[in-house]
C-alpha cells in the first residue's frame, strides 16, 4: 500500500515538475523572462549613427572659416570621431587628454552643452565649427554670449550663484589635487563670490546678460584675453 | 533609390523606350543634366599610396564618405588628390566595394581597426558579403566580450558618489568590494549549504524506535527540522527583498534567471504554509518539497565555474537539442522494432513499447543494468545493432559541446589573467601620464628661466637654454595649462612635492595668522625635515594673509606667496629671518642649485630692494640687507586678482 501511495507521489512530482518547467518555457516564450544576460548585447548591435556634414560651400557661407581651415577642422574631427559626430563620452574623453592632472568630466559636460545648441544628445560637425566660429572669429560680443551661454546651465537667462558655483567646482575640478597652493574646499565658493560682487550691478543674486556684457567691457583684462586665441587656426 | 544599382539606370531608362507606343498621355519632361563634367579619373591618395578609380564608380554608393561631397574635405589643392591619413591595406577592400559591389572582410585584419576605416568611410558593416560576414560576427562578439570584461573590471574602480541603494547593489554584485559585502556573501552561501544539507538528511532513515520501523528523520525530529526551514528560508526572503530593493532596474532583475531561482526556491515554504490546513492538496505540497533543491543553485552567484557551466549549456543549447532528438529518434526506432521482435517469446518483459524504452536507453548509453534482455535471436541481433549506434549517436554533438566549453572557459583564464596584469599596465599609463603632466612643470621652469636670461641679458646661457626647442603643439598645450593656472590662481605641482607639503600641513597645527613663533617652528621642523635640498623651505606665513590667497602653513616648490600689506609685516619677516640664520647648512645651499628666482613686485615699489632681504638667492634670507645686489631681482607686476603678491621663485 505504501508503494502505491509512493508511487502516486512520485508521478505527481513529476506532473508537478513538468508543469513548472513548461510554464518558465511559456513565460520565456512571451518574452516576461529573460534568460540571457547578455540581451544588452542585442542593444548594441544597433549600428553608430552616422552623420554626414554639409558641403563646403554652405559651412563657408555660414562661418567665418576659409576653405582650407575647414578643411583641417574637418579631418581632425573626423580622425577622433569617425562617425561624423561626437557623443558626451567622446567628448569628455577627449577634453581629459588635455588635462591629465585633474577631472575634466564635469567641465566637458558642460561645454558640451553649450556646444550641443540644438540639444540633441551629439555635436555634428556644424555645430562644432559654428561653436568654433564664434569662438576664434566672432566679434567680443559674440564671445562673451558665448560664455554667458555656457554659465547659464538651464539656459534660462540668468547666471544664479549655484550654476556659477557648478561652473566654478568643475574648472577647479580640473586642476587636480597637485596644486600649489592646495585647494581647499571654500576656494569655489570665494571665487564665486567676487565674481559676483563684479558682475551683479543690482544685487539681485543673478547676473543677466546685460550686466555680463557691460562688466565684461568695462575690465580691461577680460577684453584683452577675449584676443587671445585669434591666431588659433 | 537602392544603391548599387546607380550604374543600371541609363539601361532602365532606354529600357522604357517599350512604354512609349502603348501611352495614351505625354511623357513628363526628362531632367536635365547640367554637370558638365566628363567621367574623370579621380586620384585617392592614402598614406602615399595613390589609387586611382572613376568618379562614377565612387557615385555608386552616395550615402558613404567617397561617394558624397563629403570627400571635398580632404581634396589637396595643389596636387589635385584627395588625401586620406588612413591605413592602405583596409582601403583596398573598401575601395574593392565600389568597384564590385561586395564588402569583403580580410581576416589577417584585426577588427576593431577595420570597423574603424568602415566607419570613417561611412559603410556599414552588415554589407559584408555573405562569404566573410560570419568571420566577421564571431570576431566581433570575441571582441566584444572581451570589452565586456574590461569594462566590468573599470566600473569596480570608478567610485563617485554613490547613494545608498547603489552602494548596497555594488556590494551584492562585488562582495570583494567591502568588508559587509563580503561577510553578506559568506553568510549567505552558508546559509544555502545549510539548507541543502537540512533537506538531504530530513530523508535519512534515523535510528528504530521500539514501535514503528525506519523512519526517516524528517518525520522524527519535524520541529526541529522545521525551524530550521524556516531560519534559512527568512535570511533568503530577506536576501531577495534586498537585492530587490537595491537593483537599479527592479524589472530588468525581476526577469533575470538569478531572480527566478531565488523566487521558486523560497515558495515552496509559503505554500506549505498556506496550504498546511487544506487536507487534499496535502499530498501535492509533500511533492513540492522537490522544488527546495533549487536552492543549490543559489551557489551560482557564488562559484564562477557553475557560472561558466551554465553559460556552456546556454550557448550550446541547440546543440544539446539535436542530441536530445536524436536520441529520441533512435530510441523510438530501437524500441519499436525490439518490442516487435520479442514479441514471440514468453516470459518476455518487453511488454510494451514504452516498456522497452528503457532498455534502448540503457542499451545506447552503455550502462546495461542487464534487467530486460532479449531471448530472441531477432531480439539479440537488434539488440547489438542498437548499443553500437548508440556510441555514434551520443559522440556526435559532444565534441561542438566541448569546444564551446573550452572557448568560454580559456576566455575567463584570459580575464583572470588580465586582471592580474591590471595593476602593472595601469601603474605604466599613470607614469606616462604623469610624464605628460611634468612635461608642462619642466617646461613653465624653462619658460621661466628663458624669460629671466632675457631679462638679463647674458647672451650665452640664453642660447644654450633655448637650445632645447618645444614643438609648437606642447607649446600651445601648455599656453593652455598655463591659462588655466590664471584663472584659478593655482599652480600645477609635481606629486611628491604635493605629498610634502600634505605632510607638513598635517605636522603643524598653527593658524595661519600667527607670524613669527608659530613660523619659526615650523621653519625649523620643515626645515630639518627636508631631505632634498633643491627647494627651500620659507616661511610664508609669516605675514598675515589676505583671504585671497590660500596658503597652508608651509609652501616651498616652484613659488612662494609672500603677502606683502604693509610695513609691519617687513619687521616680522625679518625677525623671522633672523632666526633663520641658526641654520648655516642652508647658506651652503648656493644659487647654484637654484635656476631661476623671479621676484615679482607690486607697482607702488613700496619695498625698496635693500629694505628687506626678499631678494637674493632665495634660499638664504639674509637678515640684513644683502651686501650685493643679487643678480636677479626683477620687478614685474604681476596681475593677479588684485591682490598684492611677492613671488619667489626657487627651483
Amino acid at each position: 500500500m505504501l508503494n502505491a501511495i509512493w508511487e502516486t507521489e512520485g508521478l505527481q512530482t513529476v506532473g508537478i515538475v513538468v508543469l513548472v518547467f513548461a510554464s518558465i518555457k511559456l513565460l520565456h516564450l512571451l518574452g516576461l523572462i529573460s534568460f540571457s544576460e547578455d540581451s544588452v548585447e542585442d542593444e548594441l548591435e544597433l549600428s553608430a549613427v552616422r552623420h554626414r556634414p554639409e558641403g563646403l560651400e554652405q559651412l563657408e557661407a555660414q562661418t567665418r572659416f576659409s576653405r582650407k581651415e575647414l578643411q583641417i577642422l574637418y579631418r581632425g574631427f573626423k580622425n577622433e570621431c569617425p562617425s561624423g559626430v561626437v557623443n558626451e563620452d567622446t567628448f569628455k574623453d577627449i577634453y581629459a587628454q588635455f588635462f591629465p592632472q585633474g577631472d575634466a568630466s564635469t567641465y566637458a559636460h558642460f561645454l558640451f552643452n553649450a556646444f550641443d545648441t540644438d540639444h540633441n544628445g551629439s555635436v555634428s560637425f556644424e555645430d562644432f565649427v559654428m561653436g568654433l566660429s564664434i569662438l576664434l572669429r566672432g566679434t567680443v560680443q559674440e564671445k562673451l554670449n558665448w560664455a554667458f551661454n555656457l554659465y547659464d546651465i538651464n539656459k534660462d537667462g540668468y547666471i544664479t550663484k549655484e550654476e556659477m558655483l557648478d561652473i566654478m567646482k568643475a574648472i577647479y575640478d580640473m586642476m587636480g589635487k597637485c596644486t600649489y597652493p592646495v585647494l581647499k574646499e571654500e576656494t569655489p565658493r570665494q571665487h564665486v563670490e567676487v565674481f559676483f560682487q563684479k558682475m551683479d550691478k543690482n544685487k539681485d543674486g543673478v547676473v543677466t546678460i546685460d550686466e555680463f556684457i557691460d562688466c565684461c567691457q568695462n575690465d580691461e583684462n577680460i577684453m584683452r584675453s577675449m584676443h587671445l586665441f585669434e591666431n588659433v587656426l | 533609390m537602392a544603391t548599387g544599382v546607380a550604374a543600371w539606370l541609363p539601361f532602365a531608362r532606354a529600357a522604357a523606350i517599350g512604354w512609349m507606343p502603348v501611352a495614351n498621355c505625354p511623357m513628363p519632361i526628362a531632367p536635365r543634366d547640367n554637370s558638365k563634367k566628363q567621367d574623370e579619373l579621380i586620384i585617392l591618395n592614402v598614406s602615399g599610396r595613390r589609387f586611382q578609380t572613376w568618379r562614377t564608380t565612387l557615385d555608386r554608393y552616395p550615402d558613404t564618405l567617397l561617394g558624397s561631397s563629403e570627400k571635398d574635405f580632404f581634396y589637396n589643392e595643389e596636387t589635385k588628390e584627395y588625401f586620406f591619413d588612413r591605413d592602405p591595406d583596409a582601403f583596398r577592400s573598401i575601395l574593392n566595394f565600389y568597384r564590385t559591389g561586395k564588402l569583403h572582410y580580410p581576416r589577417h585584419e584585426c577588427i576593431s581597426a577595420y570597423d574603424e576605416e568602415l566607419t570613417f568611410f561611412g559603410i556599414i558593416p552588415e554589407i559584408i558579403g555573405d562569404c566573410c560576414y560570419e568571420e566577421y560576427k564571431d570576431r566581433k562578439r570575441e571582441n566584444l566580450e572581451r570589452l565586456q570584461d574590461d569594462q566590468e573590471e573599470n566600473m569596480d574602480l570608478k567610485m563617485p558618489n554613490m547613494n545608498f541603494r547603489e552602494t548596497m547593489w555594488r556590494a551584492f554584485e562585488n562582495p570583494h568590494t567591502s568588508t559587509m559585502a563580503l561577510v553578506f556573501y559568506y553568510v549567505t552561501g552558508f546559509f544555502i549549504a545549510v539548507s541543502v544539507i537540512t533537506n538531504v538528511v530530513e530523508t535519512v532513515p534515523c535510528g528504530a524506535t521500539a514501535n514503528q520501523k525506519d523512519m526517516p528523520c524528517g518525520e522524527r525530529y519535524t520541529v526541529a527540522f522545521f525551524c530550521m526551514d524556516t531560519a534559512c528560508v527568512m535570511i533568503f526572503t530577506v536576501e531577495y527583498l534586498l537585492r530587490l530593493f537595491a537593483a537599479p532596474s527592479r524589472y530588468r532583475f525581476m526577469r533575470s534567471v538569478m531572480s527566478i531561482i531565488d523566487v521558486v526556491a523560497i515558495l515552496p515554504y509559503y505554500i506549505g504554509l498556506v496550504m498546511t490546513n487544506n487536507e487534499d492538496v496535502s499530498g501535492a505540497f509533500v511533492t513540492l518539497r522537490v522544488f527546495r533543491v533549487f536552492r543549490i543553485f543559489k551557489f551560482s552567484r557564488h562559484s564562477q565555474g557553475l557560472r561558466i557551466l551554465g553559460y556552456t549549456l546556454k550557448s550550446c543549447a541547440s546543440e544539446l537539442g539535436f542530441l536530445l532528438f536524436s536520441l529520441t529518434m533512435a530510441i523510438i526506432i530501437f524500441a519499436t522494432v525490439m518490442f516487435y521482435a520479442e514479441k514471440g517469446s514468453s516470459s518476455s518483459k518487453f511488454t510494451s513499447i514504452p516498456a522497452s524504452f528503457w532498455y534502448t536507453i540503457v542499451t545506447m548509453t552503455t550502462l546495461g543494468y542487464g534487467d530486460m534482455v532479449p531471448k530472441t535471436i531477432a531480439g539479440k541481433i537488434f539488440g547489438s545493432i542498437c548499443s553500437l549506434s548508440g556510441v555514434l549517436v551520443i559522440a556526435l554533438p559532444v565534441p561542438v559541446i566541448v569546444s564551446n566549453f573550452s572557448r568560454i572557459y580559456h576566455q575567463n583564464q584570459r580575464a583572470d589573467k588580465r586582471r592580474a596584469q591590471k595593476k602593472a599596465r595601469l601603474a605604466r599609463i599613470r607614469i606616462a601620464k604623469s610624464g605628460s603632466a611634468n612635461a608642462f612643470l619642466q617646461s613653465k621652469r624653462n619658460g621661466l628661466l628663458n624669460e629671466l636670461l632675457e631679462l638679463t641679458g647674458t647672451e650665452e646661457d640664453e642660447q644654450k637654454l633655448t637650445q632645447k626647442s618645444i614643438s609648437l603643439l606642447e607649446s600651445q598645450h601648455h599656453h593652455l595649462l598655463h591659462c588655466l593656472e590664471k584663472t584659478t590662481a593655482h599652480e600645477f605641482v609635481d606629486e611628491q612635492i604635493y605629498e610634502q607639503n600634505c605632510l607638513e600641513t598635517a605636522l603643524q597645527t598653527y593658524p595661519s595668522r600667527s607670524p613669527s613663533v608659530s613660523s619659526h617652528d615650523s621653519s625649523t621642523r620643515t626645515c630639518c625635515s627636508r631631505k632634498r635640498k633643491r627647494n627651500v623651505p620659507l616661511p610664508n606665513t609669516s605675514l598675515p594673509t589676505t583671504h585671497s590667497t590660500h596658503q597652508g602653513p608651509l609652501q616651498e616648490l616652484s613659488a612662494i606667496h609672500i603677502q606683502c600689506g604693509d610695513p609691519l609685516s617687513h619687521t616680522a619677516s625679518r625677525s623671522n629671518l633672523n632666526l633663520k640664520t641658526d641654520e648655516s647648512s642652508r647658506i651652503n645651499c648656493k644659487s647654484g642649485r637654484i635656476t631661476t628666482a623671479i621676484i615679482s613686485l607690486p607697482t607702488p615699489p613700496a619695498l625698496t630692494p635693500d629694505g628687506d632681504g626678499f631678494h637674493g638667492p632665495p634660499q638664504r634670507r639674509p637678515p640684513q640687507p644683502p651686501s650685493h645686489p643679487p643678480p636677479l631681482s626683477i620687478q614685474t607686476t604681476t596681475s593677479s586678482a588684485g591682490a598684492n603678491i611677492v613671488k619667489v621663485s626657487a627651483l
